[in-house]
């Protein structure tokens, strides 16, 4: 998977646009162009970090369960954890079924594992947890069928949190992963 | 994705200390009883000038936690050189020390001549002059409350050092990230990258020039050195999965490193010069927040290959391997004190996530901090305080508490988060 000469070209271009404008917005702005360096053109294009709930829902809201849903990138995109456990809880396995089904449906697709922890304990070791967090449903969907050439995984640790708090309901939120296409 | 570990220069990115979020200010909030009693008089000639330079010497002395100074109101004498000090009116104030000093300016500079009194033993410590420019006169305090700590205390002062933080505002998907290099007294902060995708784990490199840091920028994690003087920075890493922790070796040609690129996390020794990286540990655990001995001759790093996270020491060459910490189930992030032989971890106990310190040679853990949410312990190359984060309210804040936890100050700021310090090096 090698970087594209366009994206190449891209990044060369846009550090020299922050030498010549060298602006207080610092220099990482323009590194999240080469982020897209797998250029599958999946999805809404988003640079899709953290949440992915919010997007996608854009071809309508009304959704109907049926066989056809395979198409359609399933709308359930966060699963939530137990504290310090890594394991996909009841609740969320036909949400993660459903997440089999598509991209087993639609080989060319691309998801990426966000693993989330709350607050709580050391930032790299958290980091660790989140990671085996978002591999235990890479697990889960590659026993299901999935090809792992479809998936990827990154732990964003306690580095995002979706809400905010040291209460346990923060903590639940924030215990999670996220399927981002 | 090899095109990632290419070098990228970057545009010397311009200090701006804009931000508000960033300025750090101290409150003291525990102090020690066995604070030595100092006087620091105002200095002659001080008026009308841009900084203060006997209240940023009495700050750094308050700050250490062993002088406890005398309240400028109580000073009914104010004397500006030694042969003007009276030893029976200071002893009658209870004053063991005492520090006077002048000011000249002479063009666009600056001579700060100070004196240090022993009150108690009726001599003069130190009389020296220090020249400084107008925009450097906090530089030129923090020298002297340097000369002063270690005169009376034998230890080197720490006051002129640095550190490297994060911040963090706002939530999921809108969010932003700051790494700043502040003062060690929290002034002059300057920022030095940000992004809208996190940034964390901040090491300083052992001459204090660089930085090495984990960024999520091109949406996955990598470690980059920067160049802190002139903003110029390399990628480091672009390994699959995890790549974080990073601490330098303390001849500054190695980065130890948790990478997670086969599996589990596990730790990894790169090669500065020419990026080769070998592995150290290889367990189905966790294995990360690598730590080097200041001898260089060991590694601290935290593992779960137990259970829950505790920390090991891993002898290099030998590849040795020895549990350290066995007290209570949540031990981590460990770092060696300058002489090696303590380690500073977070633990966590009843109460919560504390600062803790364990001696080496078979020493207890004594929890430090009196929070509840405290982690990532970074220690001053002198030894004797030690940075963290904590909450204040819902806000990340730093904090410091002295190696002994008779003292401790916090940095609060002023909107945000504010996290994962990092304590510089000596500077000069």
């Amino acid at each position: 998977m090698q970087l594209k000469p366009l994206a190449r070209s891209l990044a060369v271009a846009l550090s020299i646009v922050v030498i010549a404008g060298c602006s207080s917005t610092g220099g990482t702005q323009d590194g999240d162009s080469y982020g897209s360096q797998d250029g599958s053109s999946m999805g809404a294009g988003t640079s899709g970090a953290g949440t992915g709930g919010q997007y996608g829902s854009t071809t309508g809201s009304g959704s109907s369960a049926g066989q056809q849903a395979d198409s359609r990138i399933p709308e359930v995109r966060t699963i939530y954890f137990d504290y310090d456990r890594d394991t996909i809880k009841s609740e969320y396995e036909s949400a993660v079924m459903a997440h089999a089904r598509y991209l087993r449906a639609n080989p060319n697709a691309q998801v990426v594992l966000h693993g989330h922890t709350d607050e709580r304990g050391t930032r790299e070791y958290n980091m660790a947890l989140g990671e085996r967090r978002a591999r235990a449903v890479q697990r889960f969907l590659n026993i299901q069928g999935v090809s792992n050439s479809q998936m990827s995984v990154v732990s964003y640790g306690e580095e995002r949190p979706a809400a905010s708090g040291q209460t346990e309901s923060a903590y639940s939120q924030n215990r999670r992963v996220v399927f981002n296409y | 994705m090899q095109i990632l570990s290419k070098v990228w220069l970057f545009c010397a990115l311009l200090f701006i200390s804009s931000a508000a979020s960033a300025q750090l200010t101290i409150e003291i909030t525990r102090g020690s009883d066995q604070a030595l009693p100092i006087g620091v008089v105002p200095f002659a000639g001080n008026e009308g000038m841009s900084e203060d330079i006997a209240q940023i010497v009495q700050d750094d002395l308050e700050r250490s936690g062993l002088f406890d100074p005398l309240e400028r109101s109580a000073m009914f004498e104010k004397p500006s050189q030694a042969d003007d000090v009276e030893f029976g009116t200071w002893r009658s104030l209870d004053v063991r020390y005492l520090v006077v000093g002048r000011v000249q300016q002479t063009g666009n500079s600056y001579q700060l001549q100070f004196d240090l009194m022993d009150i108690s033993g009726q001599r003069q410590m130190i009389g020296e002059t220090v020249t400084a420019n107008a925009n450097d006169l906090r530089g030129a305090a923090h020298y002297i409350s340097d000369q002063i700590f270690e005169a009376i205390t034998d230890i080197r002062g720490a006051f002129s050092t640095s550190i490297a933080y994060i911040t963090a505002q706002g939530l999921g998907d809108n969010m932003q990230f700051g790494l700043y290099v502040a003062d060690a007294d929290g002034h002059n902060s300057q920022q030095v990258l940000t992004s809208d995708q996190p940034i964390m784990s901040p090491a300083w490199s052992p001459d204090g020039r660089k930085l090495a840091y984990v960024s999520f920028e091109s949406e996955r994690p990598a470690i980059y050195i920067q160049d802190v003087a002139t903003g110029q920075r390399v990628q480091a890493t672009s390994f699959d999965g995890i790549n974080g922790a990073p601490s330098w070796s303390p001849d500054g040609r190695r980065i130890a490193m948790s990478l997670s690129k086969d599996g589990q996390p596990e730790i990894y020794i790169m090669d500065i010069a020419n990026r080769s990286i070998e592995r150290i540990t290889n367990s189905n655990s966790i294995d990360t927040e690598p730590a080097w001995s200041p001898d260089g001759r060991s590694l601290l790093f935290t593992s779960d290959r137990s259970g829950g996270p505790q920390i090991y020491q891993h002898t290099l060459g030998t590849g040795e391997t020895k549990r350290l910490t066995f007290t209570g189930n949540y031990n981590a992030r460990a770092r060696y004190s300058p002489e090696g032989d303590q380690i500073f971890l977070v633990h966590r106990s009843s109460r919560g996530y504390q600062v803790a310190r364990q001696d080496l040679d078979g020493g207890r853990l004594v929890v430090l901090s009196d929070s509840t949410r405290d982690e990532s312990p970074s220690v001053a190359p002198n030894g004797t305080m030690v940075i963290f984060a904590t909450q204040q309210g819902n806000n990340g804040v730093l904090s410091a508490v002295s190696a002994d936890g008779r003292s401790s100050f916090r940095l609060p700021a002023a909107q945000g988060d504010v996290r994962d310090p990092a304590w510089s090096p000596f500077l000069n």
